[in-house]
């Protein structure tokens, strides 16, 4: 270990205040530009009509599969419609996913992971045995078969299966880092002072240990709606008439149409990348200014 | 190392019952007619048909006794009937060939694209090859597996000609190259951060550092010294991995029209053929889990260590 032949004052000097590694990430352009791109597909999730004034239901069928065109940015799809404003209005329905699935997966993995790494026992046998199974499916097939059920499918439906098998992974992380900050002696100083398990846990114990959680959640967005996409394209996602980039990338992975009109797979495929990328780089910057370990 | 096997195969157990008992269950034991639903709904089926059904996944019994009898016909091989009277064994049977070629290729490419990005990143740590590194990982981490395929598909195939876009016209090393380089780039980049990590990590460590002291020649502390340990890790999750391409990529099958597993798991959810869908998704989940159970009972033979453990 090469940190220990520093003493223990240059060390801290250097580290200088906490959260100083947050201020680190606006330096980074790659930060910037990932920054941006969320939020504008953010802005288009939540008010399409700021970026369009198009209805995309109001199609003309005569003018199927043409091209770019001044007003009509992106040209139009297989019914005839605007394709921007299409893109527009899928962009709410792939972020739900995507923010959803991680959401409901970071609290679960929260609770359950710290309740197993704190208590230990009986609990982190149950939680661990019962992830350990899950992390055995392979989960592509798995929730091809539960998604196959249902007759029909929501946003809701593809984010219950998705969180059904991501929690677990997540779980890890958070386990095996409670159970690190659990022995640290100001936990133990803590205990020693008398207070009760679950303000440790809750003011000393989590907020020291919660930071991989964060970044692995920040990454796992992007999977989230590259795996609503997958669903759509073997057909168990969702369907017309809702919007959504899966949606768009299936209709033009059907019957060659793409290959005819390569647009319609490349812009719901430049918007879906895009963003997925765009998540991954803000966990990555996340990684390195949160933890410095990670760094080298 | 035979406790070891052992209590390694007792554990696949509940995992095993555990996922098929669940594909069962979702398709058994949701409220509703059990025939339809394998039929997709609305399809007409003569009483014959039905009954037939009826017959093969033994509803007329408690439901327990339907699962144990099935799993065990599975067990013995027999997969049941689809709704044209073809055998589900023999459909399997057909498809693995090609499953089976496609992740040999897909790890073999990837072993190479991950070993050797990784080590040549952790040898020129923080210059050109790290960053270059850095950013493949990021990329292909971030990117879906099927945008890749598409985007490839019209380069290769449309714009290029170099490569067929899809099927299995073209045999083995042509019709193959695609689809495998694509799950290769796909699942290549964990591979090559490990690497890298784990190199760097050793080249840190205090016999490296004795070994230098000693006056032994950076290549021969390169390659004598440091690779076969950095690569401990690296081989552990290369097993893992392999067991996750066997188990199928449905996806990228389906993308490039294989008949493989995959693609025949889609093709008959596409065409609602219940029986296949439960068939061979079960096949799948348990090649997959005795995929990695083969794996790991072969990991202590490499790293001796893991057997005290």
């Amino acid at each position: 270990m090469p940190e220990s032949t520093t003493s223990p004052q240059t060390a801290r000097a250097r580290r200088g205040r906490p959260r100083s590694g947050l201020r680190s990430l606006w330096k980074s352009p790659w930060f910037d530009i990932a920054a941006i791109i969320i939020v504008v597909v953010a802005l288009m999730a939540l008010f399409p009509s700021l970026f369009t004034h198009i209805d995309p239901r109001d199609c003309d069928l005569s003018k199927s599969r043409l091209g770019p065109e001044p007003g009509h940015l992106m040209g139009y799809d297989i019914q005839g419609c605007d394709y921007w404003s299409n893109i527009v209005y899928g962009a709410r329905t792939s972020l739900e996913v995507g923010v959803y699935t991680a959401a409901i997966s970071f609290v679960i993995a929260l609770v359950a992971g710290s309740l197993a790494g704190y208590f230990g026992g009986v609990v982190d046998s149950v939680i661990s045995w019962t992830s350990n199974v899950i992390l055995g499916i392979p989960v592509g097939i798995a929730s091809l078969v539960i998604l196959y059920q249902f007759r029909s499918r929501t946003v809701w439906t593809i984010v219950f299966v998705l969180v059904l098998f991501s929690w677990a992974a997540t779980m890890r992380y958070m386990r095996s880092s409670v159970m690190q900050v659990r022995n640290l002696e100001y936990i133990q100083a803590a205990r020693g002072l008398g207070v009760g398990p679950w303000r440790i846990l809750g003011s000393h114990v989590i907020p020291n240990a919660v930071t991989p959680l964060i970044v692995m959640t920040t990454l796992s967005v992007g999977a989230g709606m590259a795996a609503e996409a997958g669903f759509s394209i073997l057909g168990v996602g969702l369907k017309l008439p809702a919007f959504s980039w899966g949606i768009q990338i299936a209709l033009a992975s059907q019957d060659g149409n793409w290959q005819i009109a390569p647009l319609l797979m490349f812009f719901p495929a430049l918007m879906l990348g895009l963003t997925t990328l765009a998540f991954v780089v803000l966990g990555e910057s996340l990684r390195d200014a949160l933890d410095p370990k990670a760094r080298r | 190392m035979l406790r070891y096997t052992l209590r390694r195969v007792l554990l696949m157990i509940p995992t095993l019952i555990g996922s098929t008992f669940l594909v069962y269950l979702l398709v058994f034991l949701i409220p509703g007619d059990p025939v339809t639903r394998l039929a997709g709904g609305e399809k007409r089926l003569s009483d014959s048909t039905i009954a037939s059904i009826r017959e093969q996944y033994n509803l007329d019994d408690p439901f327990f006794v339907q699962y144990a009898k099935y799993l065990w016909g599975v067990l013995h091989g027999d997969f049941g009937h689809d709704f044209n009277g073809n055998s589900v064994s023999t459909l399997i049977a057909t498809a693995l060939p090609y499953t089976v070629v496609l992740a040999l290729t897909a790890f073999v490419l990837k072993l190479v694209i991950g070993v050797c990005l990784g080590v040549w990143a952790g040898l020129r740590q923080g210059r050109l090859p790290d960053k270059f590194n850095l950013f493949f990982t990021i990329f292909f981490l971030a990117v879906p597996g099927f945008i890749i395929a598409y985007f490839s598909q019209y380069v290769f195939g449309i714009k290029l000609h170099w490569l067929p876009i899809s099927g299995v016209q073209a045999g083995f090393p042509l019709a193959f190259v695609m689809p495998a380089m694509v799950l290769a780039l796909e699942t290549a980049s964990p591979l090559a951060r490990l690497s890298r990590t784990s190199l760097v990590d050793t080249m840190r460590s205090d016999y490296i550092v004795t070994a230098t002291a000693k006056g032994i020649s950076p290549q021969r502390i390169m390659w004598v010294h440091a690779l076969r340990n950095a690569f401990m890790p690296v081989v552990t999750y290369l097993g893992l991995s392999m067991a996750a391409l066997l188990g199928g990529s449905v996806l990228i099958e389906t993308i490039f029209n294989l008949p493989g597993l995959g693609g025949t798991l889609a093709r008959a959810i596409d065409t609602q053929n219940g029986p296949v869908v439960v068939g061979v998704s079960i096949f799948l989940l348990l090649f997959y889990l005795v995929a990695a159970l083969v794996v790991d009972l072969l990991y202590p033979i490499i790293d001796p260590r893991v057997r005290h453990a």
